[in-house]
């Protein structure tokens, strides 16, 4: 068999072809043994893209010796060489002496304990070293010898065993499998890439072979300008959510969580030191005709005492922390001021008409870095007000919301939120992770928070939020969030970034 | 949200049925709680270990923090087991046992519950569950033993009535629980220094007066909500179990009282009974605890038909009630629910909805968006002005970039030459690290750091980013105003 040595790749192409006459396969590993690898990729997809030849790429991993596998293989492991010495001494040898006569502490550190562990040698009456066996069958060292030999182990689990000891390390090496294509010929015919004048005219256009077009090609860089991949698939209609600040009447209390709550420690919350409080809720306009004060003592009584047919969760509600600033843990906060102001409009029947509010916007938590968690993120979020309400068409809505962005087969479950009853996380099952993951958090808002706006008992909203984060990680496969916001952003993945479409996979 | 761990074969055997990894999903889905993890297949579990369901349940159900709660939860969802009545035992006040509160304790913790369990036998799982379940309570719903301290004691070792006092340090002198020494209030909060119970000495460390909870022989049986004493220790053996809790938050005193004795009232030698203590609080008066009558709700059944979307008669919504442990029945176009007193979670009507929800199935409730009104949808102008401005820029050739919000006040200030005078940033009182020390003030110093972080990327470099700043303004009442830059 033919064993070219050239590094032309024209000539191993060649070569390749010369070689695959005579055979009905080949291995690059056993028949091209010395190309060099760039090389033989090059030839192979040249031949591949005339249909000449089909290959295969094979990736496997082939075992080699580390320098202490090669040290073992030569005199034998540790354990193995401190039997031998401790057999040799017949008397029995202290841990000074035996450690002399190796002539390596961690040598004999090591195998000491595993030819203890092996129940080769054992301690005698004075403290010293005997063997326990006749001889042993160092199987280690038949295992390594093997390798350097062969490059093989039949026995995935000593290999696996092998490598954590770091005796051996597994090398990548790539090969092929190539055969005959349909348009296999032992000559490469010349193929024209250019249809010409002078080929019309001599008429060679009618035998000429044209060399197919590559529509894999990437084409040359263009240097384009682009917007961000979390930007991409935004456009909703929006709620002002242009301040990151918010006491903690509207974060908090005004969601049913009670002051009390671990969201509202220092540790899950950005607060402010400068500027110190926020005012009570007032008018900021001359135009605004809200109750702010109804709304806060509603606030305060359902809290403390229940109101509105709620129990409440009584305790000593302080008016203090209800004043604390801090930078808005949800936009949930937007959505309740929205709804507040949805009280005192008027629809023809003199109640608050319907509405459907939308945000996109950032959001703060108080958390420690890491590929997952950020300070910041993005919550997208929704309300619909609207009268006779049922929890299905709460589920409806979020199949058809979902089913836009080609997200489907929804599951809901039960869930807990403070503002919302009933709750509901939503799952969807992503065929790539193969389980449901949480995709969004659903809910009716609690009925003693939105009489407390002085919204009728009669108008129920549904409430769901999502980050934006999240699937966009899981659709782009990036594994640290950090990649996708802030400035660690690596600015060749904006422009390489395709758009989304996220009805198609 | 909590995560309860619990031995697999004993819930399994607990439920009466050894469930597949996708039924048991199927069951905790439907529940509302989630099986975080199954230890049986993980090969990081030491093989004496035995394996383990870890199951994540709402932060709001207290009556699922240990395996008695949620085994006997699933139970009574599934149609297992009825829902036990919880009974104080009917004991005359005079033969009660009491408890004395002292008027200094106001100052401090002012109040305190108990209760006795007897003929308690305890196996090491459930003295384990025992002592688990006080922890879980603690951390979650005390806030750190800051809001309720529980303090558990073997009965036979102490001797009543009771006082609940509050003395000053140097007055209080006693072995603390698994300590070799005595040691008065001061010897002990330096002692517990640097000690895993370092974290909660904070709670009453500059108070003058500690508050203390003493036997009628002045054995301390707790100094709250630090530790106990070493005398009254629950063991393996314990039987009569004294159960004492001190607060700051009454509510929060009685959920956590009613949460311990309804969860281990089923090993007392009559399961579910628990024997009242009487308070004489320092003002003369007295009252029982614990109190486990069943809060009482009127519930329309319009209003659970409404929301739903459902048409269920009364009898029906009963029967679903009955599995989430309700007791419940028709009275006229209303559901009379008593809520028992392991859910101290139900507040209004909407939570009893919300239960015949989950009973009935969230995913089996009709679908459809029953009532659809039109309404007008309208981006917001910025907004809208915003997209415009994004579209151009990248048209023309420029990147999109979206650095955090949150910056270091050199970053906002000193590195751009800009002097902070006080007026513009708005600065946060904890960050976590030195990167978010104010909310920016101009978009330069995020489009600086990505360029930074970018220098290997080709030139020419061209970003840019259109998002909100943020400037203090205090005629508003936020403080705060947003600009879009």
């Amino acid at each position: 068999m033919a064993v070219p040595t050239t590094d032309s790749s024209g000539d191993l192409a060649v070569d390749i072809l010369a070689a695959l006459s005579k055979a009905e396969t080949l291995s690059s590993s056993t028949d091209f043994p010395n190309a060099k690898f760039s090389d033989l990729k090059a030839a192979l997809d040249r031949l591949s893209s005339r249909s000449m030849i089909l290959y295969k790429q094979i990736d496997q991993e082939i075992p080699f010796l580390e320098p202490e596998g090669e040290l073992i293989a030569k005199h034998g492991s540790h354990e193995a060489r401190v039997f031998e010495v401790v057999r040799q001494a017949l008397e029995g040898l202290s841990i000074a002496d035996l450690e002399k006569a190796i002539g390596d502490k961690s040598v004999t550190k090591l195998g000491q304990g595993k030819a203890f562990k092996e129940k080769w040698i054992s301690k005698g009456k004075d403290g010293k070293l005997i063997a326990s066996v006749d001889s042993i069958k160092d199987v280690t060292r038949e295992h390594l010898a093997t390798i350097e030999t062969t490059h093989t182990c039949s026995d995935a689990k000593v290999l696996a065993e092998l490598k954590k000891r770091k005796l051996v390390r597994l090398q990548k090496e790539i090969s092929f499998n190539i055969e005959k294509g349909p348009k296999f010929a032992l000559e490469i015919v010349k193929e024209e890439t250019d249809l010409t004048d002078e080929m019309l005219a001599n008429g060679s256009w009618k035998t000429a072979t044209f060399k197919p077009y590559n529509f894999n090609a990437l084409g040359a860089d263009q240097h384009t300008g682009a917007l961000h991949p979390l930007m991409k698939e935004l456009g909703f209609e929006e709620m002002a959510t242009n301040r990151f600040v918010e006491s903690g009447f509207w974060n908090f209390d005004a969601l049913m969580v009670p002051q009390q709550h671990p969201a509202r420690d220092m540790q899950d919350t950005f607060f402010i030191s400068d500027p110190k409080v926020a005012d009570m809720p007032h008018a900021e306009d001359e135009n605004d005709k809200k109750d702010y004060d109804t709304y806060w003592d509603n606030v305060r009584a359902v809290h403390e005492n229940g109101r509105f047919g709620s129990i409440g969760y009584r305790y000593n509600w302080q008016k203090e922390e209800s004043l604390r600033l801090v930078l808005r843990t949800h936009t949930t906060a937007i959505s309740a001021a929205m709804l507040h102001k949805l009280a005192s409009r008027q629809g023809p029947d003199g109640k608050p008409p319907p509405a459907r509010y939308f945000s996109i916007d950032r959001v703060f938590r108080n958390e420690s870095v890491d590929a997952t968690h950020l300070a910041e993120f993005h919550q997208c979020e929704g309300v619909i007000a609207d009268y006779n309400l049922t929890l299905g068409g709460l589920m409806d809505f979020m199949t058809i919301f979902f089913g836009k962005m080609g997200i489907e087969d929804l599951r809901f479950k039960p869930a807990y939120n403070p503002y919302t009853e009933p709750s509901m996380e939503i799952f969807s099952f992503h065929k790539g992770l193969n389980k449901l993951v949480e995709i969004g958090n659903s809910g009716m808002f609690r009925p003693e928070m939105l009489e407390s706006m002085g919204l009728p008992k009669d108008l129920k909203v549904y409430g769901w939020g999502l980050s934006l984060e999240r699937p966009t990680m899981i659709k782009y496969k990036i594994s640290n969030i950090r990649e996708l916001l802030g400035h660690k952003v690596d600015l060749n993945f904006i422009e390489r970034s395709p758009a989304v479409r996220l009805d198609k996979d | 949200m909590p995560t309860i761990g619990v031995d697999k074969e004993d819930f399994f055997v607990a439920l009466g049925q050894r469930f597949t990894a996708d039924e048991f999903q199927a069951l905790c889905f439907d529940y509302g709680i989630e099986l975080d993890e199954d230890t049986e297949d993980d090969p990081s579990r030491p093989p004496e270990e035995k394996p383990q369901l870890k199951i994540e349940v709402p932060a709001n159900r207290s009556d699922l923090l240990c395996f008695e709660g949620l085994a006997r939860s699933l139970n009574i969802f599934r149609g297992k087991e009825p829902t036990p009545t919880y009974r104080v035992l009917d004991i005359p006040e005079d033969q009660m046992q009491y408890i004395v509160v002292s008027k200094e304790t106001a100052d401090v913790r002012p109040f305190v519950a108990c209760a006795i369990l007897r003929g308690v036998r305890f196996t090491q799982a459930s003295y384990d569950s025992f002592i688990s379940l006080q922890d879980k309570l603690h951390q979650n719903l005390a806030r750190q033993r800051t809001l309720v301290a529980i303090g558990t004691h073997d009965l036979d070792t102490v001797q009543g009535p009771f006082t609940y006092e509050a003395r000053t340090p140097e007055n209080i002198r006693f072995r603390p629980l698994n300590q070799e020494k005595e040691m008065d209030g001061n010897e002990l909060m330096a002692h517990l220094e640097n000690k895993h119970l370092g974290r909660y000495l904070h709670i009453i460390r500059d108070a003058p007066r500690y508050p203390v909870i003493y036997d009628s022989k002045e054995v301390v049986c707790s100094l709250p909500p630090i530790i106990n004493g070493d005398h009254s220790k629950i063991t393996l053996n314990t039987t009569n179990v004294f159960i004492e809790l001190t607060a700051t938050d009454r509510t929060k005193l009685e959920i956590i009282c009613n949460s311990m004795v309804t969860m281990f009232s089923q090993y007392s030698s009559e399961p579910f009974t628990v024997e009242p203590v009487l308070i004489k609080e320092a003002n003369g008066t007295t009252r029982v605890t614990p109190n486990l009558t069943p809060h009482r709700m009127e519930v329309d059944v319009d209003y659970i038909n409404g929301c739903c979307g459902l048409d269920l008669s009364p009898a029906s919504i009963c029967q679903l009630l009955e599995r989430m442990a309700y007791t419940s029945r028709p009275l006229g176009s209303s559901i009379e629910v008593f809520v028992p007193p392991t859910r101290p979670d139900v507040l209004h009507a909407c939570d009893v909805m919300e239960d015949v929800a989950v009973a009935y199935g969230f995913n089996k409730l009709p679908r459809s968006l029953s009532h659809k009104s039109a309404t007008v949808g309208k981006p917001l102008p910025i907004n809208k002005l915003g997209d415009i401005v994004r579209q151009e820029c990248a048209m023309a050739g420029w990147l999109e970039v979206m650095p955090l919000i949150l910056c270091s006040h050199d970053e906002n200030f000193a590195w751009l030459n800009r002097h902070d005078d006080g007026t513009t940033a708005i600065k946060l009182a904890n960050p976590k690290t030195v990167e978010y020390q104010v909310v920016r003030t101009s978009l330069l110093p995020g489009l600086l750091k990505t360029i930074r972080d970018n220098k290997i990327v080709r030139l020419p470099l061209k970003i840019f980013e259109t998002s909100d700043i943020a400037l203090k303004d205090d005629s508003l009442e936020r403080r705060v105003s947003g600009i879009d830059s």
